[in-house]
């Protein structure tokens, strides 16, 4: 079992890593479907048996970040005829030798947060961690809003990790606001994104500035 | 003890001759090369006898100074640094005697003269370096050799970018000792004597002994050429005579390693954070040297990078050891520092047998810049053939020596990846990855090198009449070529006199580090027995072909360029054409400078151009804007700057009663 | 005596591969294709033949082919096979087994270089940039092998790799097979990072480099290359089938599948993928050494 969670880990390692060397904004979207996808069976990996609660947790966890987010996300792609680049300040090979520092900072890190619960031995934490720092980088490093939003989601999904290793049972009613959240996010960005475009026929964040007064 | 005084004595009185004789060039370069070999030869039996174990009774001279007293000793660690300085400055010498015959006709009377007795003051400074056990001794010695050097690399005085690097580097080193000044006035004075051996009686918080191995990392690391200190090695090395760069790269920056190495197995049980330091360091160093040294084109200002490419991996070699230490692992211990300290004398022996072969070039074909040679291998074979194995010796490739010392620092790092738990086995993976990309860019640069230079058709005039070099330059060469070669294929021999070394250095227990060396012995003797069949095999496949070929016609025609009819030499790929997809990959890091003027319209009247440059990141992102930035508060003391005597005199005579006032107090 | 059996095999049947891939890709095409033995006939071919050397060339290009294939012989004798030790065998013998190409490739990019043609100086100044990429994942794929047997010699650790190996440690087994699967297509210059079938000289890499060669040259560089396709696969198909049986047959004839089922992959792998732009090759080998990092770093824990 553990080499069951091992392996999801390592997905969700790689999938982090190809985030950060990838150019094209679409494959982007499905990494981080595939991602959200791998991530929600994560609790029944864990779980010691399958309830209802586990099994309704982990498939509105898989429809919402592995179908809605993307299928919104790729929507808002469409609607705004944003181009195909990602178009970073940071390359895609610096990007990936940060990504694997950052990994290599948070096993560090995580030696030094013995924690308890079921998955403190595994590689859930440094893993959380790394998932954390991996999505303000792409905040940081990206110029397109629609990375951003990438960004803050990679960031949710290492929550969601962090959640599930330092908490026996992750307590629904929380992890479902916190979808929400990110859901609600998603959707206003999403029409922002839109708007900005409309508005501006352009839609890098660093502009944004010229709106100040 | 005596004979190595003798030899330093030799060293004084012949450069004080060859300056007295200065009006005489032939008489001068005689006095000043034959002294300086005789000198060296003497102070080696000492040295050699220390190495073999002996004890060798230290000199203990009256100092009227309150500062502990003068003491000169050489111990293991001592011999060990004194060898390949002997060997590399006595070779220099003889080289030199040639190298510089040419420079009499066009330089002003009395400066071969002047340059020999810099030459022998400089060997002489190295020397007592590595024997002064006191620490203001060794600031005077380690002042001579800095002097000693600046007036070396300023020979060729009369050009200004002379001028200027010689500048740089005299800046460069007294920042350097500045830091090694605060060292020793800290530790002293904790420790109630300038003495080496009272320095470990200093108590001094973690946190003091943490600023202090900054000081020295920062002190010594500036003379060895650390990354980002090593900005006056691209300067300095260039324009100093071929064999005065030999020296300086070859041995004299290793006086910084040990300076660091002595003095940091003086400050105590090391917490991990500064075997972490020198690691991460080595690394900066190691790969950023090496992808500089890519991206130049003048000869000697590239081998100059690949000094700072090799002392990263002296660091990483010494980090390993120094977390060995504080982790309490004597088998990493010995393993990190034996492939650093037998990487030190690896690293003097290919690197001035590379130099001497740089200035062979440039003695025969007038010019560093590697885009305007090529095809000197048939022109110059002998120094060809031994630049070839130092090329391959510098890349770290079997069988030659520079494969061991990697080799040995790769085990303590495997031996650290595979079986050490925590944040210990992480250094592991650093120094792996750190070695394997520096080895693969090094051998990217040397057949960049031995390619553009030695290989293909020659691009110019220069380069098509070049001669090769007397037997007074070609010889030391040899030696070294053939000392490179007997110590790939002693390897386990000389991995065991490493031993002794680190356990003195280190204060191991002689058996603990025996026997760790016995842990590297049965590989060391695989990797042997492989260079040897490695070679049987060369053999028998060269006779192979030999025989095949025998009863066949063999012809010889132009290079078959793909069907393309004539191709001429300016067609072929250059230095900078073949390093361009790795500068290129890395540029972040390397920031050249690229300027293109295209040729015009589809008949165009004048040629196009492009040339790129890669000028040294640190001095122009980091230097240039510090020191503008100290500049800019300190230019109001121009006020005071009139060049008149009077005024100077004022100035003497207010802080003098202003002293007085302070010392006396104010009177009542 | 049971060591000689791998090199013994390794100088006979190396050729046997380049027949086995170019065969695969016959069928993939459709096209009955060379005999599996086309390069034994070329080798001999080859080696009967006389030869034409450039007038710009020195002994260095002479030199090139022979250290090309003494440097691989060599490093066979590393490497362990079926379950039997190799002829040497000591701890780090996988540094030198990395750096026994490295000489190869030295010397190979000398050669290349001496003919002051600028289509051999392109090629060789790609294969030192892609081989200066590849070799931090190659030697970190091995130090990760290294950390999960707790040994430092290929015969230990591919000798006491075992299949419980891969059911308890399979996430950092594979991602290491990824990152030598990479390492030994970009060494070996097959696609997705070099065509050796291509007939362009602008986009090759190894070809270019030999294009000078001709006669017995030709055959050694023809030999040596062989030799190398067949010392990277083995360690790969030791690391993928880690099995040992206490006779020796059995050991031997399931490595020797490995091999040739390496060879059908490769075949494969060239019929259903393009090569990569250059551009992107160095990104494919940083991959391949975040993989073998990241194998590393999951078994330190």
């Amino acid at each position: 079992m553990s080499s069951w969670i091992d392996g999801v880990m390592v997905v969700l390692i790689l999938t982090n890593l190809a985030l950060l060397g990838t150019s094209r904004i679409t494959v982007c979207i499905r990494i981080i479907a595939l991602q959200g996808v791998v991530l929600g069976t994560l609790p029944m990996l864990a779980g010691e048996e399958v309830t209802l609660r586990l099994a309704l947790l982990t498939t509105a966890t898989v429809l919402l970040k592995g179908v809605v987010f993307p299928w919104l996300l790729l929507r808002a792609m469409r609607k705004a005829e944003i181009q195909r680049e990602v178009e970073p300040y940071v390359g895609y090979i610096l990007s990936v030798m940060v990504g694997l520092l950052s990994l290599g900072g948070s096993v560090w890190l995580a030696q030094g947060l013995p924690l308890p619960g079921p998955m403190a031995g595994t590689l859930a934490l440094p893993v959380a961690l790394f998932m954390i720092f991996v999505g303000l980088f792409t905040i940081c490093s990206r110029r397109k809003a629609i990375s951003q939003i990438l960004g803050y989601i990679v960031v949710e999904n290492g929550m969601y990790a962090f959640g599930a290793v330092i908490l026996d049972e992750v307590p629904t009613l929380v992890e479902l606001g916190v979808l929400l959240d990110v859901f609600v996010a998603v959707f206003v960005m999403g029409v922002a994104i839109y708007h900005i475009r409309r508005e501006f026929d352009h839609m890098d964040v660093d502009q944004l500035d010229t709106l100040k007064g | 003890m005596s004979p190595f005084m003798l030899g330093i004595l030799i060293l004084f009185i012949s450069a004080l001759l060859a300056l007295a004789l200065r009006r005489e060039h032939e008489a001068a370069s005689r006095v000043g090369a034959f002294g300086a070999m005789l000198g060296c030869a003497v102070a080696t039996i000492p040295v050699l006898r220390a190495m073999a174990g002996a004890e060798i009774p230290s000199l203990i001279l009256p100092w009227s100074m309150p500062c502990g007293s003068l003491i000169f000793r050489i111990d293991l660690l001592s011999a060990l640094f004194l060898l390949p300085i002997l060997l590399v400055s006595a070779l220099g010498a003889l080289y030199g005697l040639a190298y510089l015959r040419p420079y009499a006709d066009r330089k002003p009377v009395g400066s071969l003269g002047r340059c020999w007795f810099w030459y022998n003051l400089l060997v002489a400074g190295m020397l007592l370096v590595c024997v002064s056990h006191n620490a203001l001794m060794f600031l005077v010695a380690w002042e001579l050799m800095s002097l000693a050097s600046f007036f070396l690399v300023a020979f060729d005085d009369e050009k200004t970018e002379v001028r200027d690097s010689a500048w740089t580097y005299f800046i460069a080193t007294h920042l350097g000792t500045a830091f090694i000044i605060a060292l020793f006035l800290t530790m002293g004075v904790a420790a109630g004597s300038f003495d080496f051996a009272d320095f470990h009686k200093a108590t001094l918080g973690p946190g003091v002994m943490g600023v202090l191995f900054l000081f020295a990392v920062i002190g010594f690391g500036t003379k060895a050429g650390f990354m980002p200190f090593h900005v006056w090695l691209p300067e300095a090395h260039p324009v100093a005579p071929s064999h005065v760069s030999a020296v300086m790269s070859g041995v004299m920056i290793k006086t910084g390693i040990y300076g660091l190495l002595r003095m940091l197995m003086l400050m105590g049980h090391p917490p991990a954070w500064w075997g972490w330091t020198l690691i991460g360091i080595g690394l900066v160093s190691g790969v950023l040297g090496v992808l500089f040294a890519l991206a130049q084109h003048d000869l000697k200002r590239l081998l100059a990078y690949h000094s700072v490419e090799n002392i990263g991996i002296i660091a990483m070699g010494s980090g390993l050891g120094m977390l060995g230490i504080s982790i309490g692992s004597p088998l990493l211990t010995t393993l990190g520092f034996a492939g650093a300290l037998l990487h030190v004398i690896n690293h003097a022996l290919f690197k001035s047998l590379l130099f001497f072969g740089a200035g062979a070039v440039q003695h025969g074909a007038g010019t560093r810049e590697m885009d305007h040679l090529g095809g000197l291998l048939k022109r110059l074979p002998l120094t060809g053939l031994f630049f070839l194995i130092g090329a391959v010796a510098i890349s770290g490739l079997p069988p030659l020596n520079g494969f061991v010392s990697e080799f040995l620092i790769y085990l303590g790092a495997f031996h650290s990846g595979a079986t050490l738990h925590g944040t210990a086995a992480l250094s592991g993976v650093a120094v792996i990855t750190g070695l394997a990309l520096i080895g693969g860019l090094a051998a990217a640069c040397f057949t960049k090198v031995f390619g553009t230079v030695f290989l293909g058709a020659p691009r110019t005039e220069h380069a098509a009449h070049a001669h090769e070099c007397g037997i007074l330059m070609w010889l030391p060469m040899l030696t070294l070529a053939a000392l490179c070669a007997a110590i790939g294929l002693c390897a386990p021999l000389a991995a065991n006199a490493m031993a002794p070394v680190v356990a003195n250095m280190t204060g191991l227990a002689p058996e603990q580090t025996a026997l760790a060396v016995t842990y590297a012995q049965w590989p060391l003797t695989g990797v042997v027995t492989a260079a040897v069949a490695l070679l049987l095999a060369l053999c028998l496949l060269a006779l192979l072909r030999r025989r095949l070929l025998a009863r066949r016609s063999v012809g010889a025609t132009g290079t078959w360029d793909c069907g393309y009819a004539r191709p001429t030499a300016r067609m072929q790929y250059t230095s900078s054409s073949f390093a361009q997809p790795i500068t290129d990959c890395f540029r972040m890091f390397l920031g050249t400078r690229t300027s293109l003027r295209a040729p015009g319209e589809p008949f165009p009247q004048q040629p196009g151009r492009l040339s790129t440059e890669t000028p040294d990141i640190f001095i122009a992102r980091f230097y240039r804007p510090l020191f503008s930035w100290i500049t800019r508060p300190l230019s109001w003391t121009l006020n005071v700057q009139h060049g008149r005597v009077q005024l100077y005199v004022l100035y003497v005579a207010l802080t003098l009663v202003a002293l007085l006032i302070w010392a006396l107090g104010w009177p009542q | 005596m049971n060591s000689l059996i791998h090199p013994l095999l390794a100088l006979l049947l190396a050729p046997l591969l380049l027949g086995i891939i170019n065969r695969t890709k016959a069928l993939f095409a459709g096209r009955t294709g060379q005999p599996l033995l086309q390069a034994y006939f070329d080798l001999a071919k080859l080696l009967r033949k006389g030869a034409v050397y450039s007038e710009t060339t020195t002994w260095v290009f002479r030199a090139g082919p022979i250290v090309g294939v003494a440097a691989p012989v060599v490093a066979i004798a590393l490497i362990p096979f079926g379950g039997i030790p190799a002829l040497l065998n000591f701890p780090g013998d996988l540094i030198l087994f990395a750096y026994l190409f490295g000489l190869m490739r030295f010397m190979t990019v000398a050669a290349a270089l001496d003919t002051g043609s600028a289509f051999e100086g392109m090629g060789a100044s790609r294969e030192v940039q892609f081989s200066a990429l590849a070799e931090p994942a190659l030697l970190l794929g091995l130090a990760a092998l290294a950390r999960l047997t707790g040994d430092l010699s290929l015969s230990g650790i591919l000798g006491s790799l075992t299949p419980q190996d891969w059911a308890h440690a399979a996430p950092a087994l594979a991602l290491v097979t990824a990152g030598l699967l990479v390492v030994y297509l970009a060494e070996n210059s097959r696609i997705p990072v070099d065509d050796p079938n291509t007939h362009l000289e602008l986009t090759m890499i190894h070809e270019v480099m030999v294009l000078d060669h001709g006669g017995p040259d030709f055959g050694l560089i023809l030999y040596g290359a062989s030799l190398k396709l067949w010392a990277l696969g083995a360690i790969l198909t030791g690391v993928v089938l880690p099995f040992h049986d206490e006779r020796l047959w059995p050991g031997i004839v399931i490595a020797l599948g490995g091999m040739f089922g390496l060879a059908v992959f490769v075949g494969v792998v060239e019929s259903s993928m393009a090569r990569l732009r250059l551009l992107r090759v160095p990104q494919l080998l940083v991959a391949a050494m975040v993989l073998s990092a990241l194998a590393l770093v999951l078994l330190m824990r």
